[in-house]
């Protein structure tokens, strides 16, 4: 790749913060193979993890294990220390302002949509032991009955798209 | 070392690599971690202009399948190259037991292939499990606007209140599922 990683993101210069640019406009290759080898990097840690194992899934729902929760919890740790260190480092907003580094998800009312939602992703997730990650990963490690989830969740989304008017949000 | 790659990885060697992900995709590529969009990007793909969520341009997310791409290349790998010796997840013997009391004996694999199978899909359980099952979780995975990557992982590392919510949602809906519906499917 000719372009080098910090080229991909604009810095914080002087306390203004520029909107990232978009990266898959100036170099798409680069983006798509940058992409590929993050998510081929995941796709090892997802099963290597056995957190696309149905019987992990079970273990965790009916609290009989820490594995599922140590590999959450510490992510998440993980992932706020990264984040913190690259605000540190200049990119996106300073620390302590917020993680606006990455999205913010709208925030107001009941937010019944989240947790609502939440609950019909979660019955999936008790029955089929893999949540959109690990179904792609399964199929990766050949279990092509998993395509059939997939083709569900497919489905699924675009009945969510389909039914969205009358769903309540917020 | 390859021998002690090919162990199943401990989560506290996985999961800090995991949350790696977050930062690292960031810093290569500017995206949010974050899966089941794709769900919404094919959708969009195939049948756009339907209905208003998929009005836009669906190749917004091509990295995201290049992405979801490198997910199936990566644990084609874990898999082969990096192939467990020992096929049986260790899980709790008390999970174990619950799952005997239920029917599921399977014990290899990543999956009971006695409950997810081509053959199985023909039955109750199967049926349930695999179909009913996917469709919840692309369902619910839009309607919540975000799966376990983009909420439980990319969410709560932004400490975000709504991620947090959709995370409590996905346990309460896990446990309904785990001791009422997947007993009575296997009844």
């Amino acid at each position: 790749m000719s372009t080098r990683v910090a080229d991909a993101i604009p810095r914080r210069e002087g306390g203004s913060t520029r909107e990232p640019e978009p990266v898959a406009a100036r170099t798409p290759a680069g983006l798509l193979l940058r992409s590929l080898a993050v998510g081929t990097a995941f796709g090892v840690l997802l099963v290597k993890s056995e957190a696309v194992s149905w019987f992990r899934i079970q273990e965790m729902f009916r609290f009989q294990g820490v594995h599922m929760y140590g590999l959450l919890g510490s992510a998440v740790l993980v992932g706020m220390a990264g984040i913190a260190a690259l605000q540190r480092l200049g990119y996106g907003e300073p620390p302590g302002s917020g993680l606006d580094v990455l999205p913010k998800k709208e925030s107001r009312g009941l937010n019944r949509h989240y947790w609502m939602g939440g609950a019909v992703f979660g019955l999936g997730w008790g029955l089929l032991g893999a949540c959109p990650g690990p179904i792609y990963a399964l199929i990766g490690t050949g279990a092509t009955v998993f395509a059939v989830a997939l083709a569900s969740a497919v489905t699924g989304a675009w009945t969510y798209a389909a039914l969205r008017p009358r769903l309540p949000h917020f | 070392m390859l021998d002690a790659l090919r162990q199943p990885w401990p989560w506290y060697v996985a999961g800090p690599l995991i949350g790696l992900v977050v930062p690292v995709l960031w810093l290569l590529t500017g995206k949010a971690f974050g899966v089941s969009t794709s769900f919404r990007d094919i959708c969009a793909a195939v049948t756009p202009g339907r209905f208003e969520y998929l009005r836009y341009d669906w190749r917004t997310g091509a990295w995201r399948f290049a992405f979801v791409a490198g997910i199936l290349i990566g644990a084609l790998i874990a898999v082969t190259v990096l192939a467990s010796p020992d096929p049986v997840v260790g899980i709790s013997e008390a999970t174990r037991a619950d799952l005997a009391a239920l029917g599921i004996t399977s014990r290899t694999g990543l999956f009971p292939s006695d409950l997810i199978s081509w053959r199985s899909l023909g039955t109750l359980p199967g049926f349930v499990v695999v179909v009913l099952g996917g469709f919840l979780v692309g369902f619910g995975a839009r309607w919540a606007d975000g799966c376990t990557s983009g909420h439980a992982i990319t969410g709560l590392v932004g400490r975000q209140l709504p991620s947090l919510l959709a995370v409590l949602g996905f346990f309460a809906g896990g446990l309904v599922s785990t001791f009422l519906l997947l007993p009575l499917a296997l009844r």
